[in-house]
């Protein structure tokens, strides 16, 4: 029994301390944002942000855009398939809008820039670490939090919510293509219904969440890379820890947003 | 007044104790080679100097400020008047030569990019690599690493300059060139140099005062010559490299036992 409570304890400090350690990160990150904007910041922090949007951003693009396209025709076609026996399936139009604007376009892009740079935000910094490359910048007297994370929280900030906008219009596409083929509905018929059926404030929850999701992806990646203790191996598995932990409490977040705007905004 | 003044330092990991109570001068213009085996503590001591991690007890006091109890301002001030070559070097891959040893001097001056251009340049003559600005870190061998990255450390002329194992891993021609280059900065640039190395040759080649670790305590700390003379079991086992005999450990002999008698006992 005193075994048990010991380990729930453990576990339970374990949790606390990377709570705490996160926010920490964040609230360090936040401080030194400053230093990663254009013309006010450092000019070589700047280029480093844009260095980073381009990889977190522009060479993600195909990759999202594809998962909202299958993801898009997917969820028009199971829709249908309901929605018809009912004699409803104009009502597609609306699922797969408020669907991807409010909830998938956000969550998709999450997931994809969660395993593509979250990964390589963990790898690159537990690299770092291990080759002493963080203690020679602390000894340079320029520190991490500054140099390595504020380009990368700021170019997650920036691209994920763009690529959120993206991913939203190829689902909304891909809805109006299935609609196309199934029903012959024009597109710009389509389109009409599809504006019609979007409100702004759909549109601002997207991408508040996408703003959450990105500072999740960013801070949780960059910990996990700062945490490695040890050699090569333990970059391995801070990797695998940043994108499955990231992708956990991205989900997480977005139940908790979900709910919020639901019994907030909504009623 | 000492540039550099230990006192009572006592570091401890996980209630393992690495440094037990060292207290230790290091002079203006004089170089100081913290001589020890694996796991003598030298590392440890190195970092608690650099300021990388707080002491249990004791205090680390470079140019009159105590490192181990000042403020993030004071700390990035006394770092700024050291440069430090790690062990692996610790250049970062992602830049190339002569952008890294830029580096310093882009983050803490206001120079002109055609100044620091010709500094760099400068300073990669100084180690024998102005041809080599252009490479990157993984282009290079590890002696030309080694000397890039004196070459960083050379950078905003520190005052203090830090070396950690400089020969460890290098042939003993490219060893001894390393040797002369620490000679010749120490005279240039008039620098206090701290080397940790464990290589013998390379420490009486360019010390001024060694301090011998020894399971985290100092066994001697004198001179070139008073070293050498010295009748310490400990600092003569090193000097004249006989090996510990393991094998007449109580603690081996046990182990051995206990085998053999395993063995009978399954015969």
């Amino acid at each position: 029994m005193a075994n048990v409570l010991e380990d729930v304890g453990k576990s339970t400090i374990g949790h606390l301390d990377y709570v705490g350690s996160v926010n920490i990160q964040w609230w360090s990150t936040l401080r030194a944002l400053g230093s990663a904007l254009p013309f006010v910041g450092n000019r070589y922090r700047w280029k480093a942000s844009v260095n980073q949007m381009l990889q977190i951003g522009v060479d993600a693009l195909p990759m999202v855009s594809l998962m909202a396209i299958c993801t898009g025709f997917i969820l028009a076609m199971q829709g249908a398939s309901e929605l018809r026996r009912f004699g409803a399936i104009h009502y597609v139009i609306d699922l797969v809008a408020v669907g991807f604007t409010r909830e998938l376009g956000p969550l998709i892009t999450a997931i994809a820039v969660s395993g593509r740079s979250g990964s390589a935000f963990a790898a690159e910094i537990g690299t770092m670490k291990v080759t002493e490359e963080l203690d020679s910048l602390r000894v340079m007297a320029l520190e991490p939090i500054e140099f390595v994370l504020a380009p990368k929280y700021l170019a997650a900030l920036v691209t994920v919510p763009c690529l959120s906008i993206i991913s939203n219009a190829c689902g909304i596409l891909a809805g109006g293509l299935f609609m196309f083929l199934s029903t012959h509905l024009s597109p710009a018929l389509y389109l009409r219904d599809v504006l019609e059926s979007i409100q702004l404030r759909d549109i601002i929850t997207g991408l508040v969440k996408s703003v959450a999701f990105a500072t999740i992806i960013a801070q949780v990646s960059c910990l996990e890379g700062f945490r490695v203790r040890g050699g090569p191996d333990s970059v391995g598995r801070s990797t695998t820890s940043a994108v499955v932990k990231s992708t956990f409490l991205v989900i997480v977040a977005d139940a908790v947003f979900t709910a919020i705007f639901y019994f907030t905004v909504q009623h | 007044m000492p540039l550099i003044s230990i006192r009572d330092l006592v570091v401890e990991y996980d209630g393992h104790r690495v440094l037990d109570g060292l207290s230790l001068d290091i002079e203006h213009g004089e170089t100081m080679v913290l001589l020890g085996g694996s796991g003598s503590g030298k590392s440890t001591l190195l970092r608690q100097i650099l300021g990388l991690e707080r002491p249990k007890a004791g205090s680390v006091i470079v140019k009159g400020i105590d490192i181990t109890h000042c403020s993030p301002a004071e700390l990035k001030k006394v770092r700024r008047s050291i440069g430090v070559a790690f062990q692996s070097a610790a250049l970062f891959n992602s830049l190339s030569v002569e952008d890294n040893i830029a580096l310093p001097m882009r983050e803490h001056t206001r120079l002109a990019p055609s100044i620091i251009e010709l500094m760099v340049w400068m300073k990669l003559a100084v180690v024998g690599l102005a041809d080599f600005g252009k490479l990157h870190p993984q282009e290079l061998s590890g002696g030309m690493k080694k000397r890039a990255a004196v070459a960083r450390a050379l950078a905003l002329s520190p005052e203090i300059l830090v070396l950690d194992e400089p020969s460890a891993g290098l042939d003993p021609i490219v060893a001894a060139e390393l040797d002369e280059l620490i000679l010749l900065l120490k005279e240039v640039f008039e620098v206090t140099v701290i080397v940790v190395t464990h290589e013998l040759p390379s420490a009486f080649r360019i010390a001024d005062r060694i301090a011998m670790l020894y399971k985290g305590k100092f066994r001697a700390v004198g001179t070139k010559d008073e070293i050498e003379a010295s009748q310490d079991p400990r600092v003569r086992q090193f000097l004249d490299r006989i090996p510990d005999e393991i094998a007449k450990t109580p603690a081996v002999a046990a182990y051995f036992e206990r085998y053999l008698q395993g063995q009978e006992a399954q015969a």
